[in-house]
């Protein structure tokens, strides 16, 4: 098996893989006189594409335009000054995972608050917050629940766990997303122009592939289910460029080792029995009614919005085109703030910061090199 | 003697001359100069290389290495690495209260063993001791003093097609030593790469004609010094992706952590740059220690005009790479 | 959007499983892959197994992109 992942990065694989994908947008380019626009939705996508250097391969054969699926990216700025802001609390210890810790706030970061004495920990697995909070029980234990559906199944368990044992002291602060409503926002936005979508592998395997039959059946639009690895990115955009040239739309499941029809059916029951749906607002778009979730009214113990009184005031205004840039209007190079008063060590926006943001990804993998 | 270290240790009186006398002088003996408050020097050579570290590293124990090992090793490859033969070390102790004194012991064999190996002989030494909560556990300070022997250093001037080498996998310490820490809860059966590269280095600069520069990759990872020595003497520099040793368990740990391996400590590593004519001998020299045999070549210098350093997939793109931008932390997108 | 790992199971308990990445091991959940054997491979997202691998889909992924690539090559 070890060896059958690996053919998946193969150079002997990828450098004839890469070429007929090239061959196959050359048709599509000569049948619409246009290069063919796909979006990956997922930031591991964009990273994906960038660190294989996939994207830089394709880049005069294909426009790969990355969407709204970096959890950190899309939550607005009252939502992240609101997190640190809880965490600026006296007695409290605020797990979370490491992407937040450098997303700057309107005043500063979860890092700063931390070097500032605060008790910030990262945690790689979020049960080990449960842990924390029996270790500690003088103390309010918050988990900073952010995600898209790969991640929020787990915060499900974090409540079955919290409930089970009858923790007072723990609870989740939810900004959680949900994959359908954006894409749903974008199309019926109509403002960037696609030829299908590259859906998310991992989010995949929660939702399967049923998920996505409103692409084709409302929207008229393709997609195909994707893996990670340079291989399984190159397969998919080869089937989507097909999808488009024989405009036979459908939904292609190009991961079917993970992912099935309907999904993973635990993980779905867990979401649906802890959580129900609630508005989120969306970072350089505002609010998308019900595409989010928040925590069952019958478990309010555990919902920190509902236990903390937390006011972080207006966000501070920059120049930032964050929002732009997750709708995929934009490239982060158009950006006047990228790679000057927006870098890596001092970002102004979270896709800068987030390691799977389109701005991270351009800043350290796509900036030209000659 | 006392189990731990307490602030009396640190008073200059009975309790820390007792203490210098049973942990420090044992392990390295007593020499004349230490009767000093200096210890004079006599250097054979009118070059000399003189370097400073400090050790702090949680924890002071780990997989492969202490602290103390470190301490010698870190200071004894900054000083190879110049292309110096290391003859002396000076060491300054910052010591915890409540600090085992059986750890310090453990600590400072490991020094003794190491500067032993490597032929550097520890000439002075300090011992402070702060309050409990002041400092955790022991910080290690240490300078070392080298020759250049034959006047030959590296030559810093490069040319177009010099190639790039590594002395071995990369990343093993920084893995090593997260994964010790535990916090993580992930295991890592390896050790850290901590060794002193000293003997093996002089022997490339002994055979070689016409060494470009030498360096060890320690914290920032191979990309980062190698940004710093592109953006330094404005060379391009080109890795080749597929060509950079990592071993498998550094490259699990990094993806399940969202790591990346050209970014993680190294400390018995050397990036070695050197006339492309040149490049059979050198890593037939390497792969004769220990300490190099996993060593490879794994780019060139492609231009001396600008100063960047790019990464060459196995899809053949370029990117660039950049130094670090603060610390790795462990992700889940 | 989420990193995802492919990891070996070693040992298996009710609710956890160790598993192996090329040699470093950890300690995941099984939650939603109850049915999961030793000596299969998962998908490990945050500590979490998230999905079993199938291995016969595997490898005809890997075989459809030798066909892609044997018919140019060819």
């Amino acid at each position: 098996m070890q060896e059958l992942l690996k053919q998946s990065s193969n150079p002997e694989i990828l450098k004839p893989l890469l070429q007929a994908v090239k061959e196959k947008a050359a048709e599509f380019i000569s049948l619409y006189g246009r290069k063919p626009a796909f979006m990956e939705v997922c930031g591991s996508h964009t990273m994906a594409l960038a660190k294989s250097g996939v994207k830089q391969a394709l880049r005069e054969d294909v426009s790969l335009i990355s969407g709204p699926g970096c959890p950190v990216c899309v939550t607005d700025q009252h939502s992240i000054d609101s997190m640190i802001a809880l965490a600026e609390g006296d007695g409290r210890i605020i797990c979370t995972f490491g992407d937040m810790m450098k997303v700057p706030g309107s005043r500063q970061s979860l890092m700063d608050a931390k070097i500032n004495g605060k008790d910030i920990r990262v945690v790689y697995s979020p049960v080990d917050s449960i842990r924390i909070a029996e270790e500690n029980p003088g103390k309010e234990v918050i988990f900073l629940g952010i995600g898209f559906e790969t991640t929020i199944p787990i915060l499900a368990i974090l409540v079955e766990e919290a409930y089970k044992k009858g923790l007072g002291n723990f609870s989740i602060w939810m900004t959680t997303k949900l994959v359908e409503p954006i894409l749903r926002h974008l199309l019926n936005c109509g403002d960037v122009m696609l030829d299908g979508f590259l859906l998310p592998g991992h989010v995949s395997i929660v939702l399967g592939e049923e998920a996505y039959s409103f692409l084709p059946e409302e929207y008229n639009i393709g997609g195909v289910i994707s893996g990670f690895e340079p291989a399984e990115l190159l397969s998919g955009i080869y089937k989507l460029l097909d999808i488009a040239i024989t405009k036979d739309t459908r939904i292609i499941n190009d991961h079917p080792s993970v992912v099935t029809k309907s999904g993973n059916v635990v993980a779905k029951q867990l979401m649906e029995k802890y959580f129900s749906l609630c508005d989120e607002a969306w970072r350089g778009i505002g609010s998308i009614p019900s595409s989010g979730l928040s925590i069952r009214r019958e478990f309010d113990q555990f919902d920190a919005k509902k236990k903390f009184k937390v006011d972080p005031g207006e966000p501070k205004k920059t120049k930032c085109r964050c929002g732009e840039v997750i709708r995929g209007l934009i490239n982060p190079t158009d950006c006047v703030l990228f790679g000057k008063a927006c870098n890596p060590m001092k970002p102004v926006g979270p896709c800068m910061v987030s390691a799977e943001g389109s701005c991270a990804a351009y800043y350290q993998y796509m900036r030209e090199c000659n | 003697m006392e189990k731990r270290i307490s602030l009396a240790h640190g008073d200059g009186g009975e309790l820390s001359h007792r203490l210098i006398k049973s942990v420090f002088v044992e392990a390295f003996g007593h020499n004349n100069e230490a009767m000093f408050d200096a210890s004079a020097l006599t250097i054979p050579v009118r070059d000399i290389a003189v370097t400073t570290d400090s050790f702090v590293i949680k924890p002071v124990f780990f997989p492969g290495g202490s602290i103390g090992k470190l301490a010698v090793a870190g200071t004894v490859n900054d000083l190879a690495v110049s292309g110096a033969k290391p003859l002396y070390l000076t060491c300054g102790f910052v010591i915890e209260e409540g600090f085992e004194i059986s750890d310090l012991r453990a600590i400072v064999s490991d020094m003794a063993k190491e500067a032993k190996k490597t032929g550097v002989t520890i000439i002075a030494g300090d011992t402070k001791v702060v309050e409990r909560g002041s400092a955790d556990g022991v910080y290690i300070n240490t300078t070392g003093i080298g020759i250049y022997e034959n006047g030959r250093k590296p030559s810093l001037q490069f040319t177009e097609g010099d190639a790039v080498i590594i002395s071995g996998t990369i990343g093993d310490h920084g893995i090593a030593v997260l994964a010790e820490r535990g916090e993580l809860g992930i295991s890592v059966p390896i050790d850290s790469d901590c060794a002193s590269l000293n003997t093996m280095l002089l022997k490339v600069c002994e055979e070689i004609d016409d060494v470009r520069i030498m360096r060890d990759p320690t914290r920032g990872g191979l990309a980062t010094t190698l940004v710093e020595i592109a953006e330094d003497f404005s060379l391009t520099i080109v890795l080749n992706e597929s060509s950079i040793p990592v071993r498998e368990e550094v490259h699990g740990m990094c993806e399940l952590i969202g790591f990346d391996p050209l970014y993680i400590a190294n400390e018995g590593k050397a990036i070695l740059i050197v006339p492309n004519e040149h490049k059979d001998k050198v890593m037939e020299i390497l792969l004769q220690f220990p300490e190099g045999k996993d060593a490879a070549v794994i780019g060139e210098v492609t231009g001396t005009e600008k100063g960047q350093l790019l990464l060459e997939t196995p899809l053949g793109s370029k990117r660039l790479l950049t130094r670090l931008a603060g610390m790795m932390l462990p992700r889940i997108c | 959007m989420c990193v995802g790992v492919p990891a070996k199971v070693i040992e298996k308990q009710e609710f956890s499983a160790l598993v192996d990445v090329m040699g470093s091991r950890t300690t995941v959940g099984i939650i939603f892959v109850p049915e999961v054997e030793v000596g299969e491979y998962v998908i490990v997202h945050a500590g979490q197994a998230m999905s079993i691998i199938d291995e016969e889909y595997a490898k005809e992924s890997v075989e459809e992109w030798r066909k892609l690539t044997d018919a140019r090559t060819s």
